[in-house]
C-alpha cells in the first residue's frame, strides 16, 4: 500500500469522525463543554462546563482548593475506598451469577469458579482482595482525616457518618467472609460472632436474629447472603450519599493546615 | 444621574410625578441635579416636643392611632423620656377621629388615594443554612487537575488489584465441618485485635465494653475535642491519644494475626510458621 493511499484512508476517517461528531445524535449525548464535543477548546469556560454539564457535578464542584488536589494531602484514600466499593459491586454481581447460598452448594459453586468458569477465579480473587483493601483504605482514610483535624466544625457530623461507614464496611466484609462456606469461613465467623453474644440485655437476641439460631447453620448462610448483597449495600449507599454531599456542603475539603 | 439614558430617566420622572403630584419637568430637573430637591409636599411631622399630633401623624402614615400611641409610649419608656402629654393629644384625637369616621373630607393625606404603602416592620438578617462563606481561596479547576489524578489513581488501583489477583488466589479450605474446629480458629484479621484482647480479659470486657466504648469514643471525637485549631503543633495531645490507640490496635492485630498459633498460644511466626489466613 502506498503512502498516498494511506493518507487518503486517514483523511477519510478524519472526515467521518468529524461528520459523526457534528451530528445531532452526538451533540445530544455530549452536553456543551464536553471534551468529546466538536469544537472543544481548552478555555476556562469549558473547564467549568466539563463539570457543570456533567453528572459528575453531583460529586465535584467546578473548582477545588489547590492544596486539596495534592496527592500528599489526601493520599486518595477516600476516593480509593469509593472506587473499591464500585469495583466490589461489579465483581460481586459477577459472582452472584454463579453462587447459590445453600449448603453444600455454596462451597461447590465457589470451587466451580476456579475450575469451570472463565475468569471465575480472578474475579473472586479481586473481590476478596478488594474487600480487604477497602477495610484498609477506609481505616486509613479515617486516620488521615483525624490527623488533618478535618472533623472539626463544621464537619463534626460528617465524621460520625464516616464512622458509620467504617462500621458498615466491616459488617459487609464480615458477612461476605461466611459465604464461601469452607472451614475458614465458618470458624472465623463463629469466633467473630461469639464476641457479640456477651452484649448486655440484647446480645443474645441480636445474635439470634443475625445468625438465625444459636449457632452458625446453613440458615445463617442465606441470611448473611441477603445482608451482604442487598441490605448492607443499600444502607451503605445511603450513608455514602450523605457523606459525599456533606463534604461539599461543609465547604469542600478541609485545610490547608 | 450618571449616564442614564434619557428615556429611562423620563419614564422614572413621569412615574414619580404621578405619585407625588408634581410636574414632570420639575422632577426631571431635580434628578439631573439642576435644582436642589424641593421639599416634599407633605413632610412627615417632625419631633415637635412631646406633644405630637397623633391624629395627623396617624393619618399621614396610615397607621391606626392607638397603635401609634402605643409605639410612642413604648419608645418613651425605652428612652427614659417623659411620656407624650395626653392632654393635648387626647382631645385632638377625639375631635379629629370623629369627622374621619363620619366620612367628611379628611385632611390631604401624604399618600395619594389608591396607593398602597408597605412599612418595614423588621429586618431579618439573612443567615444561611449552609456554608456559603466564600473566603478568597487558591483554587484550581476540577477538570483537568483533580479528575486527571482521580482517573490515574483509579487505573493504578484497578491494575494493581488485577495483577495481584492473577498471581495470588483467595484461600479456600475444605468444606465446612461443624464437628471439627480448626486449631487455632481465628476471626477475620480486622477482628484479631479483639480476639487478642479476649485472651486477656473476660468476654464482657474484651468483646463488648472495650469495642463498644472505643467505637462511641471514636464517633464522639468531634464533640470531645473542642480545640478549634487544625495545626499539628496545637493538637499534640489529641494526636498523641489517637496515635496511641491506633498503634495499640495495630499491635494487638499483628500480635493476634502472626504471633498466635495452635490453642491461640504464643508462637514466633519464623519458628512455627504463620497461622493466619486472609
Amino acid at each position: 500500500m502506498s503512502g498516498k493511499d494511506k493518507g487518503g484512508v486517514m483523511s477519510k476517517l478524519a472526515e467521518t469522525g468529524k461528520h459523526i461528531r457534528s451530528s445531532q445524535a452526538w451533540s445530544s449525548i455530549f452536553r456543551p463543554g464536553s471534551p468529546f464535543r466538536d469544537g472543544y477548546s481548552d478555555t476556562p469556560r469549558n473547564r467549568s462546563y466539563v463539570i457543570m454539564n456533567n453528572v459528575l457535578y453531583h460529586l465535584h464542584p467546578v473548582k477545588v482548593k489547590r492544596h486539596g488536589v495534592r496527592l500528599s494531602y489526601t493520599l486518595c484514600l477516600g476516593g480509593m475506598s469509593f472506587f473499591l466499593f464500585i469495583l466490589l459491586t461489579i465483581t460481586g454481581i459477577f459472582l452472584m451469577f454463579y453462587y447459590r447460598p445453600t449448603s453444600p452448594q455454596a462451597f461447590l459453586d465457589i470451587q466451580a469458579l476456579a475450575t469451570d468458569i472463565t475468569f471465575g477465579q480472578v474475579v473472586r480473587n479481586m473481590h476478596r482482595w478488594g474487600a480487604h483493601a477497602m477495610v484498609l483504605t477506609v481505616f486509613l482514610h479515617m486516620a488521615r482525616v483525624f490527623y488533618h483535624g478535618a472533623y472539626k466544625p463544621p464537619r463534626e457530623f460528617n465524621w460520625v457518618v464516616g464512622i458509620m461507614l467504617l462500621l458498615l464496611t466491616l459488617l459487609l466484609s464480615f458477612t461476605g467472609y461466611l459465604l464461601p462456606w469452607d472451614q475458614l469461613a465458618v470458624w472465623a465467623v463463629t469466633v467473630g460472632s461469639n464476641m457479640g453474644r456477651y452484649a448486655p440485655v440484647i446480645g443474645e437476641q441480636v445474635s439470634f436474629a443475625l445468625i438465625g439460631g444459636t449457632q452458625i447453620t446453613p440458615d445463617t448462610l442465606l441470611r448473611w447472603y441477603v445482608l451482604h448483597v442487598l441490605f448492607l449495600p443499600f444502607i451503605i449507599v445511603i450513608f455514602m450519599a450523605v457523606h459525599f454531599w456533606r463534604v461539599r456542603k461543609d465547604g469542600g475539603i478541609s485545610g490547608p493546615l | 444621574m450618571a449616564g442614564l439614558p434619557e428615556h429611562l430617566l423620563r419614564r422614572s420622572a413621569e412615574a414619580k410625578a404621578k405619585a407625588t403630584g408634581r410636574s414632570v419637568d420639575e422632577i426631571l430637573a431635580e434628578m439631573k441635579g439642576e435644582t436642589p430637591p424641593a421639599p416634599a409636599t407633605a413632610a412627615p411631622t417632625g419631633e415637635s416636643g412631646s406633644a405630637r399630633d397623633l391624629t395627623k401623624e396617624a393619618a399621614d402614615l396610615g397607621v391606626p392611632q392607638d397603635l401609634l400611641r402605643r409605639a410612642m409610649i413604648a419608645r418613651a419608656k425605652a428612652d427614659g423620656t417623659p411620656l407624650p402629654t395626653e392632654a393635648g393629644a387626647a382631645p385632638a384625637a377625639a375631635a379629629a377621629v370623629a369627622p374621619v369616621a363620619a366620612g367628611s373630607p379628611a385632611p390631604m393625606p401624604a399618600i395619594p388615594e389608591g396607593v398602597r404603602t408597605q412599612r418595614l416592620l423588621t429586618v431579618v438578617k439573612a443567615g444561611s443554612i449552609q456554608q456559603t462563606k466564600r473566603e478568597p481561596a487558591d483554587k484550581v479547576n476540577t477538570w483537568p487537575h483533580l479528575l486527571a489524578i482521580e482517573f490515574v489513581a483509579l487505573l493504578v488501583l484497578s491494575g494493581l488489584l488485577f495483577v495481584f489477583s492473577i498471581y495470588v488466589d483467595a484461600p479456600l479450605l475444605e468444606f465446612a465441618n461443624f464437628n471439627q474446629q480448626p486449631n487455632p480458629s481465628k476471626a477475620p484479621w480486622y477482628f484479631l485485635g479483639l480476639q487478642e484482647l479476649l485472651s486477656y480479659f473476660d468476654p464482657m470486657v474484651a468483646g463488648i465494653i472495650i469495642p463498644g466504648y472505643g467505637l462511641a469514643a471514636l464517633a464522639f471525637i468531634p464533640y470531645l475535642d473542642r480545640n478549634p485549631s487544625v495545626r499539628p503543633s496545637d493538637r499534640k495531645l489529641a494526636i498523641m491519644i489517637f496515635t496511641f490507640f491506633v498503634m495499640g490496635a495495630a499491635i494487638l492485630t499483628t500480635y493476634g494475626s502472626f504471633f498466635r498459633g495452635p490453642g491461640f498460644n504464643f508462637t514466633f511466626p519464623w519458628v512455627d510458621g504463620i497461622w493466619f489466613d486472609f
